[in-house]
Order: structure tokens, then sequence, then C-alpha cells
């Protein structure tokens, strides 16, 4: 591996920015030129968010342009038929089955798109489901929810599992380390 | 050790490498990571003042006094702190100034997409603009450098794709820097017009003196490759084309204000083509124009918005996007939308129900200017809702004023409402002014600020009193109320807004983000007693969902704030596993 795009969607207020902290600090480690680019501010208020992670030997833009990445991690199922054009036609695609829908839907005057999962499949070979919320729930917060899913996709990434534990001790704080590392196993653990 | 920063964390850790000593700011996006980060350095006072006039004002005291400072803004906060930048060039400084201004081209989280570099332009201050966390860190300290060399402030700014992406920084030591003596210097720093006249004289012959520096000091450099394209260009935008243009040769600016004329004039003559890269307006692209250069710049690229290198590809080197693989099915839009259990949600249901003209303000509750309450008539500026709603009375008499409503949050009012509220009173006005007290600064992520009782450094402080203060400035009716209680919330405002006299309604309850706030967990609704009248929806809270035919609550997003429950008559909205009907 001398590159990975790898984009990070979802709804903000679902901890898309620790799960690239860590993704980040994971290609730190193995010694990749990286960048991170998040969203702060007013779409972190239920909006529709996302954040590009960057490695290579030198990486110069902080985004990902259309088609250019290689795994696509989505925390809710409309987000991932948002940006799915972003991913390379092998890419992989990983969706959580979460469902939150977006003001117009609520209100009635858009419809939330049926069999997204399966829609995505069609087109893409290396689509992963996976419904991350119990699985946190099990763990011992549905909060973690973002570290299950990135155990999926360390596992899909074949980066070595230590380096993604070593990276979430040190970016995770100290009280909450127990809970996530446990979600990150359960995630990791998943049969895809 | 080297570190993945944020652009912002970066600036931060400059500043501790730099030896500032004093950092004020107020939080705006994208630049309220860089004092957030400072406040965590034990060596470095920093406060979140009550606007960035009073921020810079607090930096300028300290640099006078000889200690190296640095204040921090978005870009509209630098509007607001203009006032002193000005003549602080004047003056110039004593221990280093930098002053950190973040635009936001997009408008990820703002009202304008304004381009700051002309500040440094009209102020004749001297600006610098990184293009990665190194950079920030780097271009910080140097800014304290060029700010004591040659006597004045220095602004470094910043864009939200250099604020808010990280990117490995190499960590330095600290240097050992000790405050400047302190010199009573009445001809530097009162600056009447005697003594300001003198003054200008010297800002004159300081910008011959940046110029110079600007060709000479290596912070703007040429990296040579194919001479057949040349690119000058800075901070992200340096990024975006270096991945569009490849191997050709680029003029990196560090320095965006003076521009190195002579470096320029080289680069210029030994390319075929000579492209400007740099979002928002043609800063860059007009001097060197003026300079009898021709260059390409906004004839093929755009003024508004934010750059990609897919962007420049596709208008200067004419390529289309790269195969990407598109699913045909509509997507609904996910607009920002007020948290579940915020605070507004009670107050906005009255204010849509009563069909009041708001005049609003910035923060989270601008949210409620869309649906589904879409009761917001009016946002400008920080502090604009109170002098606009004040304005729209004098403009359309009193019986509009009594439909009419300012809508602030407690920060905010601090910031710049106090002013409006004051004349209000003073000029006979009878506005209704609502202050949003959600015991935080909520939008930029939770900062402490002057109603809240604690410091940036969660220390506590004295807590401005709300109601003490409005009763002071001369408004004797203030109604303290729950945004919860619907009921009172509904008396009140009618009371209020029928009177002739000014009034402060204060809306009191916490931001639900804030790690204090408890509830009750989910709720659910039993479907026994649930009429599907939608009473409920009509708060449009993101937790209560359609599906198919029946309502029902997004466990993963409900916190049990109840605000739903009080509005259902049924009493169908019950505490999740308790009961399965």
């Amino acid at each position: 591996m001398d590159k990975l795009n790898i984009m990070i969607v979802g709804v903000g207020g679902q901890g898309t920015l620790l799960a690239s902290r860590i993704l980040g600090n994971v290609a730190m480690k193995m010694s990749f030129d990286v960048k991170v680019s998040e969203v702060h501010g007013m779409a972190q208020r239920g909006g529709s968010v996302v954040t590009y992670v960057k490695f290579a030997k030198k990486v110069y833009s902080p985004l990902i342009e259309k088609g250019e990445a290689d795994i696509l991690l989505a925390f809710e199922k409309l987000e991932a038929l948002r940006w799915v054009e972003f991913l390379k036609e092998d890419g992989s695609i990983i969706i959580n089955k979460q469902r939150i829908d977006p003001v117009p839907v609520i209100l009635g005057k858009e419809k939330y798109p049926e069999e997204i999962v399966e829609k995505i499949n069609k087109v893409f070979d290396k689509t992963v489901a996976v419904d991350a919320l119990p699985i946190a729930r099990e763990c011992g917060n549905i909060k973690a929810v973002n570290v299950v899913l990135l155990g999926v996709l360390a596992r899909i990434t074949g980066i070595d599992k230590s380096i993604w534990l070593e990276s979430i001790k040190e970016v995770v704080p100290q009280k909450i380390q127990e809970l996530n590392i446990k979600a990150f196993e359960a995630g990791f653990n998943v049969e895809v | 050790m080297k570190k993945l920063m944020l652009g912002n964390e970066a600036v931060a850790r400059g500043a501790y490498e730099a030896g500032v000593t004093v950092a004020a700011a107020y939080p705006g996006t994208p630049s309220t990571e860089i004092t957030e980060n400072i406040a965590k350095y034990d060596e470095i006072y920093s406060e979140w003042s009550p606007n960035e006039k009073v921020a810079l004002e607090v930096a300028i005291g300290a640099s006078v006094a000889g200690a190296r400072s640095i204040c921090a803004m978005k870009h509209v906060g630098l509007n607001v702190a203009a006032d002193p930048l000005f003549t602080v060039s004047y003056t110039g400084v004593n221990g280093g100034l930098v002053i950190m201004v973040a635009d936001d081209p997009g408008m990820h989280s703002s009202q304008n997409e304004q381009d700051s570099r002309f500040y440094a332009r009209s102020s004749k201050v001297p600006m610098l603009e990184p293009s990665d966390s190194r950079e920030c860190k780097d271009y910080v300290k140097q800014a304290f450098e060029i700010s004591e060399k040659f006597d004045c402030p220095v602004i470094v700014r910043l864009s939200t794709r250099i604020a808010h992406s990280q990117s490995i920084v190499e960590l330095g030591e600290k240097v050992d820097y000790s405050l400047k003596d302190y010199v009573k210097n009445p001809a530097k720093y009162v600056m009447m017009p005697a003594m300001a006249r003198k003054r200008h004289v010297e800002v004159e012959k300081r910008m011959g003196g940046l110029r110079e520096f600007s060709n000479t000091s290596g912070i703007n450099n040429i990296e040579w490759g194919s001479k057949d394209v040349g690119v000058i260009t800075s901070g992200i935008a340096y990024q975006y084309a270096r991945e569009a243009f490849g191997d050709v040769s680029y003029l990196k600016l560090g320095m965006v204000y003076p521009l190195p004329e002579n470096i320029i004039r080289e680069f210029a003559k030994e390319v075929k083509t000579l492209y400007v890269i740099e979002e928002l307006e043609p800063f860059i692209e007009d001097q060197i124009q003026k300079m009898g250069i021709s260059v390409i710049g906004k004839a093929l690229l755009p003024v508004i918005g934010e750059y990609s290198s897919q962007l420049i590809r596709e208008k200067i080197l004419d390529q289309k996007a790269g195969a990407s693989v598109k699913i045909d099915e509509a997507v609904p839009v996910r607009p920002p939308v007020m948290c579940p259990g915020c605070p507004h949600r009670g107050l906005y249901y009255v204010l849509k129900k009563q069909k009041l003209t708001v005049s609003g303000d910035i923060g989270c509750y601008t949210l409620g200017a869309l649906p589904p309450t879409e009761s917001m008539d009016f946002c400008v500026c920080m502090g604009a809702s109170v002098s606009g709603a004040h304005g729209m009375e004098k403009a359309r008499g009193r019986e509009f004023g009594k439909k009419t409503v300012a809508v602030i949050g407690d920060s905010t009012f601090m910031h710049s409402g106090i002013t409006g509220l004051i004349d209000i009173v003073y000029n006979k006005g009878n506005s209704t002014v609502i202050i949003l007290d959600n015991s935080i600064t909520g939008m930029t992520g939770h900062q402490q600020n002057p109603t809240t009782g604690y410091t940036i450094k969660n220390e506590p402080t004295k807590q401005v009193d709300l109601v003490k203060l409005a009763n002071a400035i001369g408004i004797e009716r203030v109604r303290v109320v729950d945004p919860f209680n619907i009921k009172e919330v509904d008396k009140i405002l009618k009371e209020e807004t029928q009177v002739d006299e000014p009034s402060v309604i204060i809306s009191q309850r916490p931001c639900a983000l804030l790690k204090s706030v408890k509830y009750d967990g989910p709720k659910k609704i039993n479907m026994e007693k649930c009429k599907k009248c939608k009473q409920c929806f009509t708060i449009g809270c993101p937790a209560l969902v359609n599906v198919g035919d029946h309502i029902e609550i997004n466990e993963a997003l409900c916190i049990g704030c109840d605000l739903c429950t009080k509005l259902c008559n049924f009493g169908a909205i019950e505490k999740a596993g308790e009961n399965n009907g």
C-alpha cells in the first residue's frame, strides 16, 4: 500500500471527528504523510458531515475528489448514498444500517430512499453493511458506534491491528478507553 | 517529536514556542480551536473576551506592556476589531503582536464570504498565509519576529481548510522570551492628531522595509519545474494547485502582503504562461496586473466558494472529473437542525404560533429560520437583532413593533447586544428582546462567556447577572422563563409585546449537549394512545420520525427532554422500556 484515501461521512453529532483522528494517527504511525480535513461549526448540528483522510508519501490537497476514495465509511445510510460517487469504481464501502431522517423527510416533503444498501451493493462489489448501533449498545454505550465502525474499517484496510489499538490509546481520553477498545474489537470481529 | 495537528492547534503551539504570555479571543468558526488550545498552556494567560474588539485591545495592551501577545477571530470578527487594528498599525508594538484571522470560503459556518486580505492592505499591516499545519506553527513564530523587527502588528490569515485540516507538525522548544521593558512613550502610543501624523510617516517608511523583506527573507519562494507554466499562489490554494498542475513552476507566497514585487517580476519573466490561483477576490492578481504583468486568474476561476484540485483541472486545464459511479436516486438534503433536547425549540414553537416578526442573530438559534419553525425574518451580524428590531419599530410604528421581537443568545448579547439594548431605552423604543440563555456559547462548540460564571480555563469567576444588567440600563420589565414551559412562554410573550415600554425576556435552559445536563433517556410512542395527529411534529425534533403510517421516536437520538411529551394531548409519549403499548 503506498496511498489510501478514506472518507468518513455521517450526520453531525455521530462522532465522525473522533474516528478520523484515530485514523489519522494510524497513518502517521505508519510513517505516511497524512492530512485530515474536518467540518466544524454549523454543519455539526445535525447536518451532513464529511471528513477526508488522505495518506501517501506526500499529500498536498486535503480534499478527496469524486471517484478518488478507496474506502467510504458511512455512519448513516442516506449519507452513504449522498457521497457514494466519491468512491472509486473498485472501492470499498462500509455502511452503518442506522437511519436518521433529515428534516425534509420528517416534514413529509421528501422521501427517504428505500433499499439503499441493496442499491449500492448492485454497483459496488465491496459493500459491507453493519448494524453498529446494537453492537455499541452491547458494548455499553450507543455513542461508541463510531469506534465499532472504525473496527470494521480496520479489518478492511488490513493494517496491523496493534497500530489501531495503540492509536486509540493515544487519542481517546483514559476514562473511556476501555469502552472504546471493546467497541473497536467488536467491530473488528464483525463477520463481513 | 512529530504530532498530527489541526492548523488551529499548530497556531497555538507556535504561540507557545514563541513565548507568548497573553492571548485573547472571541470564539468563531473556523478560528475557535486556536484559543482553546492556547488555554491548555499554563504559561499563557488566556481569555475569552466579550468580543473581538476587546480581544484585540487586550492583546494591544499586553504588547505595549512588553509581552508577546496574540488574538484570534474569524473573518467577520476582524470587522468588529477593525477599529483598534487601523490605529495599532500606527502605534506599532513593544512585545510582538500577532492577529490570527480565519476566513471561511464556501461559508461552511458563516454569514458572508469576505476576503480578509484587504484588511492587511488598507491597515498597512503585513499578512502571512500558511498552507498547512507545519507552516501554521512556523509562520506564527516568524510573525512575532517580523512584528518586533518592523514595529507593527502582523496578521496571519487562515482559511477553513487550513484551520480545520490536520497535518504533521514537528514540535520545537519554547524560546526564552522575557518581557520587554515598559517605557512611557506618548508620542508613539497616544494617537492624537499631532502624534498620529508623525506615526503615519513611520508607517509608510515601514512599508518600504516590509516590501524589501518580502523580496529577500525567503518566506516567498520559487519551486522551479517546467517553465511552460508558472503558478503564483498561497495558502490552501497552493495545495490544490500542486495537485492539479503537477510538475510546473510555483511561486509560493508565504507573505501575501506586501507582495514581493522583484520575485514576481523575475518569476513572470521565466515562465511562458502565468496563472494566479487564489480563492475569493483577485487580491494578488490585481496587484500583479498593476505591475504591468499579464496573468490569468479570475478570468477562468470563480470569486465564489471554495476551490479544489478538480475545479482547477476543469477550469484551467480543461480536464473533466475522473470516472465515478453514480446511483440514480434522489437524495434528500440534510440541512443542520437544532439538536434533540435543544432549549431553543420550545421558544421557537411559540414564536411560530404567535406569527411574530423575528429580528434574529448569530448562533445555534439562527437555525430557527429553517423549516419547520421558519421563524426568523432577518439576521445580519452579531448584535443586530436588538438594534434591528428597534429600527423596524421606528420605521413602521408601534403596532408593527407589537408583533416584533429580537432573539439573541447569551454570548452574542454580551458580544454586542448590550449597546443595542441601551439604544432602545435611550431612544424611547418599546422592543421586546428575548435573550436565549443556554449557559454556554453553543454553535462554536461550548465556550464559556461572561454569563456562565467560568473562565476559559474553567476557573469560577463572577457571573454577569442579566436581570440586574437589564434593570441597570433602564429596562423595568424583565421576565425569566423556561422555554420548555410553553404555556408560560406564550403568556409572557403576549404580555411583553403589548406593553408600551421596552422589555427583556430571559429564556433560560442549558444546552442539551452540556455534560451537566441529564435527561431521563429515550421516550417511545404508545401506539394505542397515539392518534397520529402529528402535533408533536410541529416542534421539528429530528428524533421524531414518520415510519410508514405511524410515528416513531428514534431511540439513538432522543435524550428524553420531554418537550414533545408536553405537547401531546393524548399522553402517548412515554419513557422507553416502561410500557409496550
